[in-house]
């Protein structure tokens, strides 16, 4: 393993409208080496992927490939300059042969003709180096997504690739291929190819990986030998601290709880096949219960049964008592459930329609359409909500997709907000969002819990689920594997060792 | 898609509908003043002959009655991200069934008959609709495929109830009227039209339909999310699509005196996209304008007399026609506007509208 880097990327600097994505991050790549980059979702991971591959143009920082400056404006020209990427999604044409597959573009010909003998000698000469046995002349959509996955990378080594890019290549491989994945990329690292690994196992990671560099909100944490870094210390780099710069919120946990009342949801033994393994929890009124844990664990899938964004395959759900069946959005809504999905701009705005019509959306969908929300009744309620959560521009005629993260975020809660719901199921509502609005929003549910409506909280920042939860939920691997109860419990350090632990115990 | 790339210009006081049909609308008035200028005011100024208004826009707006009223029912289909390839088959159908009811009587006349007859297919093209929508909605089936089945067997259907002939009503039957007559000088056809159009915008605007339709056109996943019925809103909304079509095509058929299975309403689907598009409705859903679609349909429809009037020969009509859609189609385009004005940068919100004229003048 030589030393001398094969690619190195200093003080890269990402600006997009308002959100610095990349601060000064550092990146470097020697050769037969697989490096993990690791962070939580908006770390700024892709981003930097993204860069080094000429998909952004960085606005300040340099990237060197075999120690010359370079500079890609387009995937195209990384591609030409020896970086090729295998993405999670499989982008090959299913329906034509392996071979042609692997040689599309620069099919060896005869004349103005394909040579398809010399293509299929070719490919099973490339798959023997690589050590997968394939029928070549088979189309490639008679093997498994796993194989697909291999031919996928075959074609990049064999396209004179110095650097593999490989972004989540295992997420929907199942156990004995991803051994065959990783046997494969031990086998390139030996024959000196470099590998950027991103992955959120953090098992395979430790299998396979030489050296991490890690990233947090869009700054470089640190790069590490895998074998310097223990799984705990990995995890408190990844989730972190915030920095002081977040207004204090008081915690009043012991007020917010009506601890004799009964819990207005409980959930037993709910679950969905290959999202959520079954899980037990309860939510009671005036309580925000946090759900820790990193990107890929279940978080989101946990919340998206009880708001009944996905339908549950196993186990029972109750609110206030009653058992809930049929669930949906909708009777979700009825019964006064409110649920801010994760991404805002697929799942939760109308970019189009202006940031009034996004507010009142909920409440004229439970009224139906004859039943139009009378527009002073409507104009004063809008007014009323963007007042109360200071969205800027305070315009409300303004189509939403021309605001601000922040404001987006702001008018999804006001969205749910305005139908004053029991239970109020918030994804990652801070991500992505600056500084300003996030204390706004933290404050938010301090409050609403205050005034006894129960908050599901779901963040992959540690600080702000211990600043804002009386209960926290853990979980790990699409498992739920703990609940933390005891005021002693709301630390980062506890929520870091139960993941942790969680890990040990299977 | 095209989110977050626009810039913040969009406030101002402007009314965003305004906004939306400048375009098209200074297309229209650039193909007014063309014809003005070649065939002088009378172009534009009515005439009063026979207790009816006439002049040659008056006979436009009449002769677009029918593809505006497919049109207004397709801008709602479009809203919610679907299409519907069938409105021309469905159109016919509604002419066969009407005429040949007429025809099958032994008095031609009675008002009964005629009530009968406009409301029995107006009651089939309307289910028609529905199930055009409870396919796409409840079945998950494309639009375009949804409707297509309908498109190809449509006109079967209409020839089956036709028999394969052309029933051909008489002329005394106040059938006719529908097609033919006026109401206070108006002619009924743009009389009806105008009520529909007043009526949808009614519909969807004093209700909440309009912006449910828009949420569900713009983010189908967010707006189930946010607990809307988007189902049985799809439904209503190629129920509606089905009458208008149904509609239009008793009036084709009321002018006519007759209704053709094979080729009534022939291609109106593609010249009802077409005015949805130039009306400034996109096809990917979401926001739509029952008024731009009304002004792409007078466009189609003056675009026509146009090429007569500037001496082309009528062969020049589809060329024609593409080019508007061309050109509106690139006026529309936030792309295509940043670029042409690029060597003006200096006040954003001033473009030179010459270029529509420039081409059209070809």
């Amino acid at each position: 393993m030589s030393d001398e880097p094969i690619v190195q990327m200093t003080g890269i600097r990402k600006d997009f409208t308002g959100v610095r994505a990349l601060d000064g991050v550092d990146f470097t790549l020697r050769p037969g080496e697989i490096h993990a980059v690791m962070g939580e979702n908006g770390a700024g991971k892709s981003t930097l992927i993204k860069v080094l591959t000429g998909v952004h143009t960085p606005d300040a920082g340099q990237i060197r490939l075999d120690g010359r400056p370079v500079r890609f404006h387009s995937p195209g020209a990384a591609q030409a300059a020896g970086i090729s990427t295998v993405y999670q999604e499989v982008n090959l044409t299913d329906n034509l042969s392996v071979a042609e597959n692997l040689f599309a573009g620069r099919e060896p010909r005869l004349g103005p003709f394909i040579n398809f003998r010399a293509m299929r000698r070719k490919a099973r000469a490339l798959l023997d180096d690589i050590g997968i046995d394939l029928n070549v002349a088979a189309p490639l959509s008679s093997y498994s997504i796993a194989m697909q996955q291999l031919v996928a990378i075959s074609r990049a080594v064999d396209i004179e690739a110095k650097v593999l890019i490989l972004d989540e290549p295992t997420s929907s491989l199942d156990r004995d291929e991803v051994a065959v994945l990783l046997g494969v990329m031990r086998r390139l690292a030996a024959q000196g190819t470099a590998m950027v690994f991103i992955s959120h196992f953090l098992e395979q990671v430790y299998e396979i990986s030489d050296r991490m560099t890690v990233l947090r909100n869009g700054k470089l944490v640190g790069e590490w030998a895998t074998a310097n870094l223990p799984e705990s210390a990995l995890i408190g780099h990844m989730l972190g601290r915030e920095a002081a710069t977040l207004e204090q919120i008081e915690r009043a946990v012991a007020a917010h709880r009506v601890a004799d009342e009964a819990p207005l949801v409980t959930a037993t033994g709910l679950g969905r096949k290959g999202s959520i393994a079954p899980y037990d929890l309860d939510v009671h009124r005036g309580e925000v219960v946090g759900l820790a844990g990193l990107l890929g664990s279940g978080r989101t899938e946990t919340v998206r049964l009880i708001a009944g964004a996905d339908r549950a395959d196993s186990g029972e759900l109750r609110f206030e008592g009653g058992k809930v069946g049929g669930h949906n959005p909708r009777t979700a809504a009825a019964r006064g459930i409110a649920f801010c999905p994760e991404n805002r701009k697929t799942e939760g705005l109308v970019g189009d329609l202006t940031v009034g019509e996004n507010m009142i959306l909920a409440m004229q969908a439970a009224r139906g359409w004859a039943r139009s929300i009378p527009v002073a009744r409507r104009d004063r309620i809008v007014a009323e909500f963007i007042e109360k959560l200071g969205i800027r521009p305070a315009d409300p005629d303004m189509p939403v997709k021309n605001l601000s993260g922040g404001n987006q975020q702001k008018v999804l809660l006001a969205r749910w907000m305005i139908i004053e719901p029991k239970l109020l199921i918030l994804d990652e509502p801070t991500r992505g969002i600056d500084v300003g609005a996030k204390a706004d929003i933290q404050r938010l549910v301090a409050e609403l819990s205050g005034e006894g409506m129960a908050v599901l909280f779901v963040s992959a920042e540690l600080d702000e689920v211990t600043r804002l939860s009386d209960r926290i939920a853990v979980l790990r691997d699409r498992e739920l594997i703990a609940v933390l109860e005891s005021e002693a419990d709301m630390t980062t350090e506890r929520i870091v060792d139960t993941i942790v632990a969680g890990g040990k115990n299977d | 898609m095209t989110s977050a790339s626009t810039p913040a210009k969009a406030r101002g006081g402007a009314n965003p509908y305004l906004k939306r049909l400048m375009w098209p609308l200074a297309v229209l008035v650039a193909l007014i003043v063309v014809n003005i200028a070649v065939t002088g005011f009378d172009f534009i100024v009515p005439s009063v002959n026979d207790d009816r208004l006439g002049g040659a826009f008056v006979n436009i707006l009449r002769r677009s009655a029918p593809l505006l009223l497919v049109s207004l029912g397709m801008t709602l289909v479009i809203a919610t991200k679907g299409i519907d390839l069938s409105v021309g088959a469905v159109y016919a159908i509604g002419a066969a069934i009407a005429c040949q009811m007429i025809i099958d009587a032994e008095n031609q006349s009675a008002p009964g008959l005629i009530f009968a007859a406009v409301a029995l297919a107006l009651v089939v093209t309307g289910v028609i609709g529905a199930w055009n929508g409870t396919m796409v909605a409840y079945f998950g089936i494309q639009p375009i495929v949804a409707t297509l089945i309908l498109m190809i067997a449509g006109r079967g259907i209409a020839q089956l109830v036709t028999g394969g002939q052309i029933p051909k009503v008489q002329d005394s039957s106040p059938f006719t009227e529908l097609g033919r007559g006026a109401i206070l000088t108006v002619p009924v056809p743009i009389v009806i039209a105008a009520l529909v159009l007043l009526l949808l915008a009614l519909l969807t605007r004093r209700t909440a339909l309009g912006m449910l339709l828009e949420s569900v056109g713009g983010n189908p996943e967010a707006s189930r999310l946010a607990g809307i019925r988007s189902k049985g809103i799809t439904v209503l909304v190629y129920l509606v699509c089905g009458l208008c079509a149904g509609l239009a095509g008793l009036i084709g058929a009321a002018n006519l005196g007759s209704a053709d299975a094979n080729n009534g309403g022939l291609w109106i689907e593609l010249d009802a996209i077409l005015a949805v598009v130039i009306g400034g409705t996109a096809l990917l859903g979401g926001r739509f304008f029952l008024l731009g679609t009304t002004i792409g349909v007078v466009i189609i429809g003056t675009l026509e007399d146009t090429i007569i009037n500037v001496g082309l020969s009528s062969q020049w009509q589809f060329t024609a026609k593409a080019i508007v859609v061309f050109v509106v189609a690139l006026l529309q385009s936030p792309e295509f506007r940043a670029w042409i004005l690029k060597p003006f940068k200096r006040k954003p919100e001033t473009p030179a509208p010459a270029p529509a004229e420039e081409v059209l003048a070809k």
